[in-house]
């Protein structure tokens, strides 16, 4: 396996809950992020899953350094940036970029499509000379399939997918090592994320990007990804190669979620079985105790509550031996169908 | 448990199978500024008593402006009615009076929105709007409306009902919020649901609790229910029958099991082809082409031929009407309709 | 290299999302576009319009002085409504000056003092904002209670304490005046709409690519706050015009010999049994003037808020 070129160890974002006006007192906090460590490789997609309220959106602004983390470390090629600021925080933001969920909010209304795209040129003067960047910004539009004719158009005039080619475009500017995409395809029409997710797909191999690519649909991801985490409420609770997880998931976190998918396909439906959850997410400003899934999960015991379980390779034999975060890891007994 | 309650005025449940409403040439647009938006143009449909309709199609394609126009919702201006029949039980709704339709609304077709935050008064308790339908219906006291506001909330499985129902909404979690909007609609045991995108918010593992208790109450009440979405997951998962609407046409009608089996319309084939498979790991998607259309300036011809592989000179001239669609042998199949030139040449090529 | 990538969104569907070719429309030609056909707005442009131009050059629209006064022939004369532009068109004041001249001159006192103050507290109480809503937290709360405070202190009441301090009162110190005491309704809409604006996706992106402060101030939050800004700017403008009357009214504002509608409307209530035309006249001005700025501002308010795109 490659390199790793990001290494997150023990990553921590927690929210303070305050009282009072002018004399502050912190009464607790959101524990959005809660001691996540993962690794990503260079060229290869990691996927998050996760429902809301999970962390998943949290870890992205802090690995993008829009949130300071509260503690742990980001390491970009074995330095650590999560504590960088000014100059240095600026340099590294180069390689680091992010495609966000709503296409309709994450371009400025008033700038048009070649100065949105050009901001990063002008940002960072040093990639691009001031004579080169409106074909650096024509070049990008085509490289997202957009005509470069579109250069002065506003982008209340393009489609929410042509949009979202727009932000990925800015994000390729800088030209990047690492994308982390945020939903990149959740906001848009079904038969138009199909044609996002081949170009992520096909601007990965073309420019060997890394993503980390954040979503919900659990279908999308697997065919994007090359592993996959899963988190819960703050931790990630198991993650693995997609196979791994898609097919011997041993969390039973994990095995709820793929089994609680709907699949686009009918037959054998009433045989189908399904775990359904009780209960709804707890809050992360009052975590459970221990296990964080254990107020939800049929398998729970005393010790769920009083031992937090790590994420560690469990002795399992052949793919169920990867990383999982239960004290009962093991696969499902029924196999179940994948989504 | 016992029922909610009897029912006001009818009395007993309908049979399965009744026909319940029936959608005929439904024509709404909108005036806009830059122009008339022809949102639906000419759509047809019909449930029965305990079936389920599937109404599938992209933001734009109209569906939800159906639904808002049997419901009598929709906003006037600037949406418009040009022509079409909504049949209820047989009687034309759009041709009732306000007062007529009224009676309808809430008592016999009940309508669940994808946010129920904001579909909930958020200064009043839960317990206090539920009860209000048997107060204003059924002119119930505060006791009893109260008392019923509790059985309904234990009917949608809200754990600790008696303790929960002076709560207000966002002291709710989303799934229960939900489960709230379902215990509304179904209060006064409404012959029809209209359930526009009802889990479209919510995450997939509350998602699979809400539409479980969607079926089950569905079956339980014998009730009509028109599920408006785009997850083709959900419509594989509790369709009977489905209909595929696309800039404002039902391009494909079909039976559940046959429709994902073998689509007979190109957009529904590309929709069921670009759903990632397991075979299709490091390969590109099917993406169907192109965007979706404007309403402003839908294609002539078929408003898909566009974005179709296989549209021909035919398909860019004359908008195609929606054809029985026939096995190889000819044998007329059920249910199912076409609007494809080509519907053959879809199906069984 | 860029071959590899099929054109997928740029097939030429024929109605596909496509608005008219090759014609860029900002937001701002959009709006212009929308507000040229509408009546309230035409029409309250073309008199708003029409005032400037009496504003700048009021002797374009008459030849006589509007401070001679002829007080053997023309004392309190009634208005002669077929001379059209004449001096004695709308009669002549109890000092036998042409109410038709007052009037026309009158308009340049008051629409220079609603532009400057306008200008003033759009700036001044718009960079109070920005900054309180941008940087929040100490920044905010300590930028936030002075315009309470000054928020606290009656428009009229503060006006009339800090021009008695002036002893001789020009436009430019009723400018002052207002400008330090009206900035505060800016700041306010102002900090409401980089708030909202500051939460976007866009402003995001901007810091992820490193933007600094400034570049995100100029470039991102401030071009998509100012449309309230501007329309609050706009209705309050009528606002200060009448103001700025009030206090010439009360003899606290402008004074002889700079004419002002607020003057003369003083001395017309004198006599308002012998010649109520004295007061009619710039008293109509002076609400046809407020009006327009009110149905402009609404106008604006319908062209640029986004919930009607």
């Amino acid at each position: 396996m490659a390199e790793p070129i990001l290494e997150v160890r023990n990553l921590v974002k927690h929210y303070p809950l305050t009282q009072g006006v002018l004399f502050k007192k912190q009464i607790g906090a959101v524990k959005a992020v809660d001691g996540i460590s993962f690794e990503l490789h260079k060229g290869e997609t990691l996927g998050i899953v996760g429902e809301s309220g999970c962390g998943k959106s949290t870890l992205a602004k802090v690995l993008m350094n829009l949130e300071r983390a509260t503690a742990g470390e980001v390491l970009f090629k074995g330095e650590d940036i999560s504590k960088l600021s000014g100059a240095a925080l600026k340099a590294v933001r180069r390689n680091i970029q992010m495609v966000f969920q709503d296409p309709y909010t994450s371009l400025n209304p008033r700038m048009t499509v070649g100065d949105i795209i050009g901001e990063p040129f002008e940002i960072h003067p040093e990639v691009a000379p001031k004579g080169d960047r409106r074909k650096a910004v024509q070049d990008l539009l085509d490289v997202v399939g957009l005509n470069p004719e579109y250069i002065n158009r506003y982008p209340h005039q393009f489609s929410g997918g042509q949009r979202q080619r727009i932000g990925i475009a800015r994000g390729l500017a800088l030209k990047p090592e690492i994308i982390i995409c945020d939903e990149p395809v959740s906001a848009l029409d079904v038969s138009v994320q199909a044609q996002v997710i081949n170009l992520l797909e096909q601007l990965q191999g073309e420019f060997d990007l890394s993503y980390m690519f954040i979503a919900h649909d659990l279908s999308i991801v697997r065919h994007i990804s090359d592993r996959v985490g899963v988190m819960y409420l703050g931790k990630m609770v198991e993650i693995g190669s997609d196979e791994q997880i898609y097919e011997h998931a041993t969390h039973p976190y994990t095995q709820a979620l793929l089994s609680a998918v709907p699949v686009p396909d009918p037959t054998g439906r009433e045989g189908r079985e399904r775990i359904i959850l009780s209960g709804d997410i707890p809050s992360p400003a009052n975590p459970p105790s221990g296990c964080r899934f254990r107020t939800r999960c049929w398998k729970a015991e005393e010790r769920c509550s009083t031992e937090l379980p790590l994420l560690a390779v469990p002795s399992l034999e052949g793919p169920a031996a990867h990383e999982s975060a239960c004290h009962f890891a093991a696969e499902r007994e029924v196999e179940q169908s994948a989504a | 448990m016992t029922t909610v309650t009897e029912k006001a005025d009818s009395g007993e449940r309908l049979a399965p199978g009744t026909p319940l409403l029936e959608v005929r040439d439904l024509h709404v647009e909108f005036v806009t500024r830059d122009g008339i938006a022809k949102a639906v143009n000419g759509v047809n449909y019909s449930v029965a008593a305990g079936e389920t309709l599937a109404v599938l199609g992209e933001s734009g394609s109209g569906k939800s402006v159906t639904a808002q126009t049997i419901m009598g919702i929709l906003d006037m201006p600037p949406g418009r009615v040009t022509s079409g029949e909504i049949l209820f039980r047989g009687q034309d709704m759009l041709k009732m009076s306000n007062e007529e339709r009224r009676k309808i609304r809430g008592r016999k077709i009940a309508m669940i929105f994808q946010d129920a935050l904001s579909s909930l008064n958020p200064v009043l308790s839960v317990g206090y709007q539920l009860g209000e339908m048997f107060r204003v219906h059924q002119g119930a006291s505060r006791k009893e409306a109260k008392a019923k506001a509790i059985e309904l909330m234990d009917r949608v499985r809200i754990p600790a009902a008696a303790q929960r129902v002076n709560d207000y909404p966002h002291q709710f979690s989303g799934g229960m919020r939900q489960r709230i909007m379902i215990a509304m609609a179904l209060a006064l045991e409404p012959d029809l649901i209209i359930a526009d995108e009802p889990t479209t918010a919510l995450d997939v593992t509350v998602q699979a609790q809400v539409m479980d208790l969607l079926a089950e109450l569905q079956a339980e009440y014998n009730m009509g229910l028109i599920l408006i979405t785009h997850d083709l997951g959900v419509v594989a998962d509790v369709a009977d029958k489905i209909a595929v609407m696309y800039a404002g046409r039902i391009v494909e009608t079909a039976p559940v099991h046959e429709l994902y089996a073998s689509p007979a319309h190109p957009y529904t084939k590309g929709l069921l082809r670009s759903i990632p498979r397991l075979d299709q790991k490091g390969q590109d998607l099917y993406a169907i082409k192109g965007l979706p259309p404007n309403l402003l300036k839908v294609p002539a011809g078929c408003a898909f031929n566009p974005r179709c592989d296989i549209a021909t000179d035919l398909c860019r001239t004359e908008i195609p009407a929606l054809h029985q669609v026939a096995d190889k042998d000819g044998a007329e199949l059920a249910g199912r309709r076409s609007a494809c030139h080509l519907w053959k040449e879809t199906l069984h090529g | 290299m860029p071959d590899l990538i099929e054109k997928t969104a740029d097939v030429p569907a024929q109605g596909a999302t496509e608005p008219k070719p090759e014609k860029p429309r900002s937001l701002g030609s959009d709006a212009w576009h929308d507000l040229r056909r509408r009546p309230i707005f035409v029409i309250s442009a073309l008199l708003i319009l029409l005032l400037i131009v009496i504003a700048v050059a009021p002797s374009l629209f008459t030849s006589v002085d509007p401070r001679a006064g002829d007080l053997r022939n023309h004392f309190l004369t009634k208005p002669n409504y077929g001379h059209f532009f004449q001096p004695d068109w709308f009669g002549y004041d109890g000092q036998g000056r042409s109410i038709y001249a007052r009037v026309l001159y009158g308009a340049r006192a008051s629409v220079v003092v609603g532009i400057c103050v306008t200008l003033g507290t759009t700036i001044l109480g718009g960079i109070i904002g920005m900054f309180a809503g941008y940087f929040g937290g100490w920044a905010d709360a300590v930028l936030s209670r002075i315009t309470d405070v000054f928020f606290g202190i009656p428009l009229l009441l503060g006006a009339l304490v800090i021009l008695n301090a002036f002893s001789t009162r020009t436009v430019w110190s009723v400018v002052f005046a207002m400008t330090a005491l009206g900035w505060t309704q800016m700041a306010r809409v102002m900090r409401g709409a980089v708030i909202t604006v500051k939460q976007q996706d866009y402003v995001t992106a901007a810091k992820a690519l490193g933007a600094g402060t400034g570049r995100i101030m100029l470039k991102h939050i401030l071009p998509n706050a100012l449309a309230p800004v501007i329309v609050v700017a706009t209705i309050a403008l009528g606002g200060y015009i009448a103001l700025e009357a009030t206090l010439s009214f009360l003899g606290i504002g402008l004074q002889d010999p700079t004419i002002s509608w607020g003057i003369d409307i003083n001395s017309a209530q004198k006599v308002i049994r012998e010649a109520p035309f004295a007061l009619f006249f710039p008293a109509g001005m002076l609400s046809i003037t407020v009006l327009a700025f009110i149905m402009l501002g609404d106008a604006v308010r319908d062209a640029l808020d986004p919930k009607l795109r």
